[in-house]
């Protein structure tokens, strides 16, 4: 196959889309932690958790929604924990993320063991289908790309604009970016803080445990232990190559997918038959090293990213 | 309310923090088994037996806890001068990939000869996998922990790699390992009989050598100056780029030996399975150690014995064996806190 | 002022105390503020001002007494009360954030958070007829990391006054101004006092408390020490009622110059972000002379400071350190060569507060005199610190102390001490006594002018006009990274370096931005 048919294939692009999806949500919800001032390295752990939440919740019975639901929930309480620890406590962001990584995987791997104690291969679940909009989802190519995705996909694309809104037009968006840019700004107008900061951080864990759901209910049917797969922390490499904006960040999400596509493509062509098909697999990880160093010299960077607010300091 | 620092803490209050931390997991962990059905004491105790029960399991314990060792003292070194290295995962799997390749070699070397080229070989491959991290982040400003993560990621795969290619034992009936190491590049046993390997008599005279570095030496002077404040450290002349590098390659180093033990002293041969998560559980045992290096001997113990304890305490007791793992992030996240809490106190305004 | 005695009274302070453990910061104080007055609040550091607004804003809570704003009893620890009842508060360091925008930074904090929208179009209008009606000029739209110190402050006033603030309470507002940025900040204030607006005015400067005053009240320890009518008092008795004796700041006779130390010819080095960097200057420091630089804060200071520190190199020009020009050019070359380097900031690039004093003192020698071959030789190291404790008078507990625990003037001791034990011959003293209290200020100079007299060519950086008039040799202005020539003691009154530190007269001696080069 040739690379412009592949580029020109609107399958291409659906999967690229549907690969985006989870980063989508995870991106958004590090975005919103990192515009707040806070840098959540809990984000694989969370996505882990919330994949898992989602999936354990609709095998229970729930509705899709509802595992979609739980798994916000899940995210929010992890949320709560990483922010207790990072903002009034101001312990390193670093130490508490990583640990809040290692915490809720293993907290998930050990549920899922008592929970289904004796299974060798996960149960399935029936996951959100595909949803062709009507008229749109004629379109060509970008018809069978954008508009015939699965409802959470819609989702994702809908989060993305009103977390912009939020953050832009609404007098709440500014105090979490100021948050993040000069906390002293926002104490001295009788705001606090740390509650902003601890808010952001909840919602954007919510937010990161819903891309982790999107595996196990839209893009899988069922939950394996790797699924995750360092995931999160391409997105914390998307949230700079997005220059900490929401409408980059999903451009920037989309790209990548696309990249991802195509690796996987390639590996059925001849160049796949030639090159290992480790090489293609490491292709994500090493783009987003790329990202990361081409973005590093910009400087969007919230001033406050990483730096604990102390009220009492000067 | 607000946190107050400690003038000067007492000797009581410092020592506070591990075992604050301990007993906060050993709460949890009783929870979480009764959550799963078990008798928290019965669970317990058979971790504490399953670690320390019998000659047998004790020295299981003391050769798990030798990979995190050194992992755990990598760790230490890089977070004390604030260099963020996640990596010592990747860099164990170079320590081993290198060990390999020289020790299944024909280089026809003695013992005498090939051990300590194997293990300086482990230490520079660890090294200048973290140098590469280190240099993107002197030089360009690019966050190490997300550069480090995502090494580990490229790195495992690279391995896979091998395995499955120029690596692969061609007697290995098609699984992806690697040849066993020549009978000369084996670390031998420390008492015969025993199955307690070298490499923990290395890791402890490595704790011990970093401990020198740290008190005695204008390096560790450097690495605490550099990690506690940069700008000063700048200012005052000390070369800031330099030591975080020469940070890196001592990091890089202690984890790429980890590799080359437990390939050398334990396993013999090169599995994409040979770390069950060691760089990871690095980041824990140093900080229970409060990045102290002779700390670090004593929480890669505490460690080991939970994971060694947890694995016999699952077969008997039924609770699933993650268990260890949750004890250890949920001892990771008290220290932090618990040191905090030693560190300041609360003050009403 | 008769008139504003029958005026309203808009805050009123009645036994307000506050201690902190051991520290009494605010004891019994009480006084009223009336609508349309400037009540000048005048005291040393650690006098007790900060402690008083932040219990006014509730980020203290008092021990005992109260306050009132327009009569009505303000609820003690609510930080958004004293805001809603109409009090804004132009801090020292300004609480904006850089990447913001004008208009969001005024905004911010101005509508409850769950406020659907921002309303950017009104929001500007309304700070575009502000601005217009108080002659605050300023950019709705620019980001306020692109602006001038002096527009930072007029984006903080129309903060305040955006929330029809009815009381104005500006600490040190004139710290970062030049003489006339600091005119025109008082003619603002004169309009808004004369509609109605009630001031409290903190500051040290007796010559701007007496000029826009109508009363002034002194704090000494904690204590409100003495209330004047300001057209009752003069610049003398306020001096002596701030430090409670009189106080003789050590006289520095002049001093013939010796030979050029360090000469810098046509040197430039790149802009840091918003700050100026070099623009093709020459300067040189002569032997047994104190050269002062005065200049608005961020017009270069923080460039030459680098430069003679190490930290950058020269990126056109020529810099000639004892006649020869150095090939290697880094902190540790700077420290062999003979600079002393006080720097600006002793608590984040002087000091590392987490280190005991031994660390700290053997910061910039550890390799050179405190270890061998790599290995550190500790006991000497102690014993060094053990010395300057002594020698420079260190008020602590001893060398094993974190140094965070000590007081500004203590640490800058221990700085002074550090360096000066080197007997260099260049001394670097970028803002040396900024936040000290008098006795460490004059301990301080007197050690620069005894340095000084050793033959020590001295580059002493203030904004403080006062400390540069009284204790320079010679003195350049340095503005947007351009040297104005070099003038010496007494030839020069404030008013005509004030109009040097405003950018005036570079152009008509022929000082451009590109140099002589370029032109």
């Amino acid at each position: 196959m040739d690379l412009l048919d592949i580029l020109l294939s609107a399958s291409f692009w659906a999967a690229a889309i549907r690969i985006a999806s989870p980063l989508i949500f995870a991106t958004l919800g590090e975005l919103i932690c990192e515009r707040a001032g806070v840098l959540n390295l809990g984000i694989e752990g969370i996505m882990v958790a919330g994949a898992f939440a989602g999936w354990i919740a609709v095998w229970a019975g729930l509705p899709l929604w509802g595992g979609v639901a739980v798994a916000m929930l899940t995210g929010m309480m992890l949320g709560l924990v990483h922010s207790i620890l990072s903002v009034p406590f101001g312990l390193s962001q670093h130490v508490v993320g990583i640990g809040l990584t290692l915490l809720a995987t293993s907290l998930t791997f050990y549920t899922y063991r008592v929970v289904l104690p004796e299974v060798s291969s996960p149960p399935k679940i029936t996951a959100f289908q595909p949803y062709e909009i009507p008229l749109l989802a004629d379109l060509p190519l970008v018809g069978p790309a954008l508009f015939s995705q699965t409802p959470l996909t819609y989702a994702g694309f809908i989060l993305a604009a009103l977390t912009a809104l939020v953050l832009y037009r609404t007098p709440l968006g500014l105090a979490v970016r100021a948050a993040g840019e000069n906390p002293s700004a926002v104490a001295a107008q009788g705001l606090s803080v740390t509650a902003i900061r601890m808010g952001a951080v909840i919602v954007g864990s919510g937010f990161m445990a819903v891309g982790g759901a999107f595996l196990t209910l839209s893009a899988f049917d069922s939950f394996f232990f790797d699924m995750v797969n360092g995931r999160g922390w391409i997105c914390i490499a998307l949230v700079v190559f997005g220059a900490w904006r929401p409408g980059k960040a999903v451009l920037g999400a989309i790209l990548f997918a696309a990249f991802d596509a195509l690796q996987i493509r390639l590996q059925q062509t001849g160049i796949g038959a030639v090159v290992p098909y480790q090489v293609f697999l490491m292709l994500p990880y090493f783009l987003s090293i790329l990202a990361l160093v081409v973005m590093s010299r910009r400087a969007e960077v919230p001033a406050a990213l990483m730096v604990p607010f102390n009220k009492g300091e000067r | 309310m607000r946190l107050e620092p400690i003038a000067s803490p007492s000797a009581a209050r410092r020592i506070m923090p591990p075992v604050l931390a301990i007993l906060a997991t050993v709460l949890v962990a009783s929870l979480l088994a009764m959550v799963a059905g078990g008798n928290p004491f019965a669970v317990l105790g058979l971790i504490l037996k399953g670690a320390f029960g019998s000659k047998f399991a004790l020295l299981e314990t003391l050769n798990s806890a030798t990979p995190l060792i050194f992992t755990g003292l990598a760790i230490a070194v890089a977070f004390r001068a604030k260099l963020w290295n996640i990596g010592a995962e990747a860099q164990l799997y170079a320590g081993a990939v290198l060990t390999v390749v020289l020790g299944t070699g024909a280089l026809g070397l003695p013992a005498y000869l090939l051990l300590p080229l194997c293990a300086v070989a482990a230490m520079l491959a660890g090294a200048m996998l973290l140098l590469g991290p280190a240099l993107l982040k002197t030089r360009l400003g690019v966050d190490e922990v997300v550069t480090t993560l995502l090494f580990n990621f490229i790195f495992l795969l690279f391995v896979s790699y091998l395995l499955e290619g120029p690596l692969k034992d061609p007697m290995g009936m098609g699984w992806p390992k690697s040849a066993r190491l020549l009978p000369e590049a084996r670390l031998p046993r420390i008492v015969e009989g025993l199955r307690l390997h070298w490499g923990f008599a290395l890791a402890l005279i490595a704790a011990l050598v970093i401990w020198v570095i740290n008190t005695r030496t204008t390096l560790g002077y450097e690495m605490r100056a550099v990690g506690q404040n940069a700008q000063a450290a700048a200012f005052a002349g000390i070369p800031v780029t330099r030591v975080i590098l020469k940070t890196a390659l001592l990091s890089g180093g202690l984890a790429g030996l980890a590799g080359f033990s437990e390939v050398s002293g334990l396993k013999g041969s090169l599995t994409s399975d040979l770390s069950p998560g060691f760089g990871y559980t690095g980041i824990v045992v140093a900080m229970l150690a409060l990045l102290h290096p002779l700390g670090v001997v004593l929480a890669a113990l505490f460690v080991a014995a939970i994971f060694v304890g947890a694995d016999s305490m699952s077969r008997a007791a039924g609770v699933p064996s993650y268990l260890a793992d949750i004890m250890l992030a949920s001892a990771l996240l008290f220290m932090v806190l618990a040191i905090l809490l030693t560190k300041f106190r609360l003050r009403r305004d | 002022m008769s008139t504003t005695q029958k005026a309203q009274v808009v805050l009123r302070l009645q036994g307000v105390t506050k201690r902190f453990g051991p520290v009494t910061a605010n004891e019994n104080v009480s006084f009223d503020l009336h609508r349309g007055e400037v009540i000048a609040l005048l005291g040393e550091n650690g006098a007790g001002k900060t402690t008083l607004m932040n219990i006014l804003f509730g980020q203290y809570t008092a021990d005992a007494g109260s306050v009132e704003l327009f009569g009505v009893p303000l609820p003690p620890g609510a930080p958004r009360a004293a805001l809603d009842a109409g009090v804004g508060m132009v801090h020292q360091h300004f609480t904006l954030a850089d990447n913001l925008a004008v208009w969001e930074n005024i905004v911010l904090g101005v509508d409850h958070l769950t406020a659907p929208s921002l309303k950017p179009r009104e929001v500007k209008a309304r700070i575009r007829d502000l601005s217009q009606r108080f002659h605050l000029k300023v950019d709705p739209d620019a980001r306020v990391g692109q602006l001038t110190v002096g527009e930072r402050q007029r984006v903080e006033i129309l903060k305040a006054l955006y929330r029809d603030a009815r009381i104005l309470i500006l600490d040190e507002p004139t710290a970062v101004l030049t003489p006339q940025e600091a005119e025109a900040l008082f003619a603002t204030l004169r309009e808004a006092i004369a509609s109605g607006l009630a001031v409290i005015f903190i500051s040290h400067k007796l010559h701007e408390v007496m000029s826009i005053s109508h009363r002034v009240i002194v704090l000494r320890h904690g204590k409100l020490v003495a209330e004047r009518a300001t057209d009752t008092t003069n610049r003398e008795e306020l001096a002596a009622l701030m430090v409670g004796a009189e106080v003789s700041a050590p006289t520095i006779a002049a001093s013939p110059p010796g030979a050029p130390l360090l000469s810098l010819r046509a040197v430039s080095t790149p802009d840091q972000g918003a700050a100026p960097g070099l623009k093709a200057l020459d300067l040189d420091l002569c032997a047994g002379q104190i050269t002062g630089l005065a200049g608005v804060s961020g017009n270069g200071q923080a460039a030459l400071s680098d430069l003679l520190s190490g930290l950058i190199r020269p990126a056109n020009g020529e810099m000639q350190l004892h006649g020869t020009t150095p090939h290697r050019w880094s902190p540790r070359t700077a420290i062999a060569n003979g600079i002393a380097r006080i720097p600006e900031d002793r608590h984040k690039t002087g000091t590392i507060a987490d280190f005991d004093l031994t660390e700290n003192a053997i910061l910039e020698t550890y390799a050179t005199r405190f270890s061998r071959r790599g290995w550190m030789n500790w006991p000497k190291a102690r014993a060094f610190a053990e010395s300057l404790i002594k020698t420079y008078d260190v008020r602590c507990p001893g060398p094993d102390i974190r140094i965070r625990l000590l007081s500004g003037g203590n640490m800058q001791k221990l700085i002074l001490g550090r360096v000066l034990e080197e007997a260099p011959d260049i001394i670097l003293a970028n803002q040396p006594v900024r936040g000290l209290d008098i006795g460490a200020v004059n301990y301080v100079h007197s050690m620069l002018a005894q340095a000084r007299d050793r033959g020590a060519a001295v580059l002493l950086i203030s904004e403080d006009l006062d400390e540069i008039m009284r204790l320079s040799d010679v003195t350049h202005v340095i503005s947007e990274g351009r040297l104005s020539p070099a003038f010496a003691r007494g030839t020069m009154r404030p008013e005509e370096l004030g109009s040097w530190m405003a950018g005036h007269g570079f152009d008509s001696h022929g000082i451009t931005p590109g140099g002589p080069d370029a032109a």
